[in-house]
């Protein structure tokens, strides 16, 4: 008939109940206690990890786009618009790094340093690549560094603070660049600096080119220095360098060697061939 | 600051970061010595005759690791305390084989598993990181993973030398081990891959204590047990 209903399984047998008594017959050893507790430890150390991770894309992701704006400022009328777009995203990468530096609070910077290093090398080139377009020197690892401490914007990141800290002081958050990062950032600056050089010229900047070149040799005879007393990673961007200095040096020798000879107008068309060939030789579309 | 003097100053930094690592490196050579003769020593047990001497060893190896405390004291000093994971990797592998020297002698002694607590107090340094030098978890389960191989081997050495109940109570221990670890969310590093190697322990001990059950070896060794410890 339709009046009753079919006495479902669990009525028969409550699964529920019977766990709730096996457990309190058998609680967790004392090692599956400790076991559940490295879970904890892991998970969260995992979970920190990912956010860090995560952090450094979001890095990398603007401080390339920031490059890319700032290679149009060679043939940009308006200059100095581009320059203060390119601080606006240089603010908005700090701003994810001062997340980072609030994530490494209590921790030791170095377990997590692999999460984060990409990140970090991505933006040493984008701020060097400002700072030269503005100053035509290097930015120090010191004066990058003094721009990563940050205190508390509004008044809900202090109020969250001063439970934790006694002073009257504004909370401050800071990430220091290692001295390998910095020079990891360094060494692709230079090849950012090499397509300047290329670029430059198309548009009939021939000041530039040597300019590019002795800064460009200056930051090789740094690393000459550096030689092999660093770790591998920076040993192996040295030969990066010398093709980067190479090609600026050899753009040089064309314009010096062949520059009087070229009506001005044509010299674009010289230097974008040899722009294909570079391109090419890079494996860019 | 020119360019020049910027990447002077940087090779500083870096020569610097050469020499603690230099430093670091000799200690960690001999800790790893005194590692190697606790392993030469606990070796033994799996021998015939051994197995009566394991009381002595675990004596024995508690004496070296006295050596290891002060080992490590002098390590602690070779670098800034709270740089810990800049130079980990230095001491990541001796300091996981040492885990499972304690782990194997508290085992020896008491058929337990060492905790993470009672481990850096034999080591000499501190079970959470915020205190000092410490002991990283995943050193601490790496080294209980070597363990579980090697209690795998001592199952069949024991019935080897005709004892027939210890590898029972391995099987015991080694299936709450594995109980245990499967509650973790491993990353795909080098830990999950050692732990991947527990499930062919597992196996191992099992076809031990079902290799004794089919003759009836089991039953005899649960009622003639003796004082094997």
């Amino acid at each position: 008939g339709s009046g009753g209903f079919r006495k479902r399984k669990h009525d028969n047998f409550p699964h529920g109940q019977r766990r709730e008594e096996k457990e309190n017959v058998n609680p967790p050893s004392a090692l599956m206690s400790s076991f559940k507790s490295f879970q904890l430890e892991l998970d969260t150390r995992h979970d920190k990890y990912e956010r860090l991770v995560k952090l450094s894309r979001d890095i990398t992701i603007e401080s390339k786009r920031t490059i890319f704006l700032l290679h149009r400022f060679t043939s940009a009328p308006n200059g100095e618009e581009i320059l203060s777009e390119s601080e606006v995203k240089l603010d908005a990468v700090r701003r994810k790094i001062k997340q980072v530096a609030q994530e490494l609070i209590g921790e030791d910077m170095y377990q997590f340093h692999r999460a984060i290093s990409p990140g970090l090398q991505e933006y040493v080139e984008a701020v060097s690549f400002q700072y030269f377009i503005k100053t035509r020197s290097l930015i120090s690892v010191e004066e990058i560094n003094k721009q990563l401490i940050f205190t508390a914007e509004d008044r809900e990141e202090t109020t969250n603070m001063t439970s934790n800290s006694h002073d009257k002081e504004a909370p401050v958050w800071s990430l220091k660049v290692t001295p390998v990062d910095y020079l990891l950032g360094v060494a692709d600056l230079t090849g950012e600096l090499m397509r300047l050089c290329i670029s430059s010229v198309g548009n009939g900047d021939i000041d530039t080119p040597f300019e590019l070149s002795q800064f460009l040799r200056q930051i090789y005879d740094g690393f000459t220095f550096i030689g092999n007393t660093g770790p591998y990673e920076v040993s192996k961007k040295l030969y990066t360098l010398k093709q980067s200095l190479a090609k600026v040096e050899n753009a040089c020798y064309t314009l010096k060697v062949r520059g009087s000879e070229i009506p001005k107008h044509m010299l674009a068309d010289v230097f974008s061939t040899k722009t294909e060939l570079i391109d090419q030789e890079e494996g860019l579309p | 600051m020119s360019v020049s003097e910027m990447f002077a100053a940087l090779q500083g930094a870096l020569g610097q970061d050469q020499d603690i690592r230099e430093e670091i490196r000799k200690e960690v050579q001999a800790l790893e010595q005194t590692a190697r003769e606790i392993l030469t020593l606990l070796q033994g047990v799996h021998q015939g005759p051994g197995f009566q001497h394991i009381p002595k060893k675990c004596q024995k190896a508690r004496e070296h690791f006295g050596t290891v405390r002060t080992q490590m004291e002098s390590l602690k000093t070779k670098f800034p305390s709270d740089q810990y994971y800049r130079f980990h990797e230095h001491w990541r592998f001796v300091l996981q084989r040492l885990v499972f020297l304690a782990a194997f002698v508290v085992y020896l002694e008491s058929e337990t598993l060492v905790t993470r607590e009672a481990v850096a107090e034999i080591l000499g340094i501190e079970a959470d990181r915020e205190r000092g030098f410490h002991l990283d978890i995943e050193d601490y389960l790496s080294g209980v993973l070597t363990l579980a191989s090697e209690l795998a081997r001592l199952a069949v050495n024991s019935v080897t030398a005709g004892d027939y109940s210890r590898p029972l109570r391995i099987s015991a221990f080694i299936n709450e081990l594995d109980s245990g670890f499967r509650l973790l969310n491993l990353k795909n590093d080098s830990l999950r891959k050692r732990y991947d190697g527990l499930k062919y322990d597992v196996k191992k001990i099992e076809e031990v204590v079902y290799d004794l059950s089919i003759r009836g070896l089991n039953k005899e060794a649960t009622v003639g047990a003796g004082g094997e410890k």
